[in-house]
């Protein structure tokens, strides 16, 4: 945490591992070695040709990088602006999970820690993060809330089929901010042969740094392929957030453009919209929250968005203006759901479906414009909700 | 020096063993009973939990203890109030995790606790690393700030640890949560003595002890014990202030005997 003298760049390596007021490594004493160890090797693995190649290699042969980009031709003429979708939900395990996960089992492999926790909402965190474990060998258990469990069946089987233990939070509002609980429980008790990998852009530093890094990528890769294809960069860069990862990755390759930078809230978690700081789970920045301090349940139709915090960085480009944060409703996400379906033959997850609706909102905006707009996942797993939203029966 | 650690000092240069029982605040109709009933036990000093929604240090009993309180409608505002009122001598120190002093402002969280009559705070995710503002906020308050010390924290972070420790120093007796166990194992001695060897703060170990037997372990190398699941195990089993005072003067009965 004692990096460089001049003043941080944007999306460079956090100052005492703040963005601006947000931030921070607010863990029990016995975890701050730990935070420590993940740091210094991350930097060391970082700037390891060997580990770069590596990860490199795995994203190529495994996950199946570099991602399409897809202009979405029927869709612009819609909605009169020219939509370019970053498809990370061709990604193996189907979303952009994979890019962090693959880094992080990577990282704990060189620090010799055998065993992985994990916490998810939806199940695709815990999905990516099992698949890795089994690719590598490493033990692994993944915690969800008992509600998410009943939500989200199929990936609790496909998590047991990969080989990863499942257990289910039981306390609090028994979904995602109760699995990151139960998680950081586990962490405490193991943390000599235990790695947590986290699966967002939040946590105590070093983690919303890391994380950010490890899915770089994305940015990275469509700033090259808008250019490619449009000969200049995006007007605007929109992304949902929950914990903010796959938007911070899109973000980081246009944020020293021109692009302007759009992140989605659900309306029932928009923890950037209700603006007030708060500190949760090893860091502050925006959360839900009550009046004396006590976490609150975000509630949408996506269980991926469905935690009250979000990653310190982005309440710190909100706090600057670099970003923007909007939310759309339920209502809107399942229009923008079908709309992608039937206009381009691609089924969104509703996650990824958020960022879509706001774009379909902000159309006169966005008049005559490049939207690039990240896909971070695929919509097999939301099927049957959508169905049993549509009151049709599968 | 702050009353608290004066207080501390005191008792245990006579050479009495310290006993720092803990009750979540707002558990009960008759929680103020209950801190009555450990003053009336012979403790020490009195460890008020102020609930909080995501207690990451917490291990079941302690989070359903939470839950109780929550549920009846404690927030610290109600805790704070409550207690001054009450006419107890013993130190009161309040223990609660850092969104809920963060959320009113360190300053005003600091006024209160003053107004409330507490003499301590224990915020185990605020580290050292982050503990400045805190400081700043307690500044020359008689609030003692008491810091955490884990079975694997490195010798260099003890030392710094105990220099920015008050009132005493609170050493973890295992690696993971708070919730009784049958064995300490040997992570506790270790650390008793590493602190004993570093400070001449009070060193008061907590987190597993589950009986008067475990009690008396975690105490030998140091100079007592917090003891909170086995008795909000208890409460939660709806047993009364006088059963909870009944198990803490076993406590003091054993710590006593050695
Ligand atoms: C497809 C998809 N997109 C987005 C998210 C939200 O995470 P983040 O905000 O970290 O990108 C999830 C989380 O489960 C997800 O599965």
């Amino acid at each position: 945490m004692s990096e460089p003298t001049s003043a941080p760049s944007l999306m460079g390596e956090p100052e005492n591992g703040r963005f601006g007021r947000f931030g921070g490594q607010y863990v029990p004493e016995t975890l701050v070695g730990a935070c420590q160890e993940v740091e210094a090797e991350f930097h060391r693995a970082w700037a390891d040709d060997g580990f770069r190649t590596q990860l490199a290699d795995l994203l190529r042969d495994y996950a199946g990088r570099p991602s399409a980009l897809t202009e979405c031709h029927r869709l612009s003429e819609q909605l009169g602006c020219r939509i370019l979708l970053k498809r990370e939900d061709l990604n193996h395990t189907g979303s952009h999970k994979i890019n962090n996960v693959l880094g992080q089992a990577l990282l704990a492999q060189r620090m010799g820690k055998q065993r992985i926790v994990a916490e998810t909402g939806a199940g695709q965190h815990g999905v990516a993060t099992a698949t890795a474990a089994a690719l590598l060998g490493q033990d692994c258990v993944v915690y969800m809330g008992a509600v998410d469990m009943e939500r989200q069946k199929l990936n609790v089987f496909r998590m047991r089929l990969l080989g990863a233990e499942v257990r289910s939070a039981e306390t609090g509002s028994r979904t995602l901010k109760d699995a990151v609980n139960e998680a950081m429980r586990d962490w405490v008790a193991t943390v000599e042969s235990t790695h947590y990998l986290l699966g967002s852009v939040m946590g105590p530093h070093p983690y919303p740094m890391m994380v950010r890094e490890f899915h770089r990528v994305i940015g990275d890769e469509a700033r090259e392929q808008v250019r490619a294809l449009t000969g200049a960069d995006p007007d605007a860069v929109v992304a949902c957030v929950g914990g903010g990862s796959n938007a911070i990755g899109i973000f980081s390759g246009f944020v020293d453009t021109q692009a302007s930078l759009v992140g989605v809230e659900p309306a029932g978690g928009a923890a950037i919209g209700h603006g007030v700081p708060g500190i949760v789970h090893g860091s502050t920045s925006f959360l839900l929250q009550d009046d004396h301090g006590q976490v609150q349940e975000a509630k949408s139709i996506s269980a991926g968005l469905d935690y009250p915090g979000v990653g310190p960085e982005h309440a710190h480009l909100a706090d600057i203006g670099r970003a923007r944060y909007e939310p759309v409703t339920d209502e809107e996400v399942v229009e923008a759901f079908q709309l992608l379906a039937r206009t381009e033959g691609i089924i969104p997850a509703l996650e990824s479906a958020h960022a879509l609706a706001w774009v379909a909102r902000a159309k006169d905006e966005l008049a005559g414009q490049t939207v690039l707009v990240n896909l971070s996942g695929r919509g097999d797993k939301d099927v049957a909700q959508i169905a049993e939203l549509l009151g049709e029966d599968v | 020096m702050g009353t608290l650690e004066k207080h501390l000092r005191e008792r245990r240069d006579s050479g009495r063993k310290l006993l720092c029982p803990y009750v979540s605040g707002g558990v009960s109709d008759d929680w103020l009973d209950i801190i009555r009933a450990y003053d009336d036990a012979g403790a020490d000093a009195i460890e008020v939990g102020i609930p909080f929604s995501d207690p990451v240090m917490d291990g079941p009993t302690i989070q359903a203890a939470s839950d109780q309180a929550l549920g009846r409608g404690t927030t610290p505002a109600t805790i704070l109030s409550e207690l001054r009122d009450l006419d107890v001598a013993t130190p009161l120190i309040v223990m609660t995790y850092a969104n809920v002093p963060f959320r009113v402002g360190f300053d005003r969280f600091v006024d209160e606790c003053g107004a409330a009559g507490v003499h301590g705070a224990i915020i185990p995710d605020i580290p050292m690393e982050e503990l400045d503002p805190w400081e700043a906020a307690v500044g020359e308050a008689d609030l003692d700030t008491v810091m955490l010390a884990s079975p694997i924290s490195a010798d260099d972070r003890l030392e710094r640890l105990v220099g920015r420790s008050r009132g005493f120093v609170y050493g973890v007796n295992v690696l993971g949560v708070t919730g009784e166990r049958a064995d300490l194992g040997d992570w506790s001695g270790k650390l008793a003595g590493r602190l004993k060897a570093v400070t001449d703060l009070p060193v008061i170990m907590g987190f597993g002890i589950s009986s008067p037997e475990t009690a008396v372990i975690a105490s030998a190398a140091s100079d007592g014990v917090v003891v909170a699941s086995a008795i909000m195990r208890i409460i939660l089993d709806g047993g009364t202030a006088v059963e909870a005072g009944a198990f803490v003067s076993s406590l003091r009965t054993a710590l006593d005997r050695g």
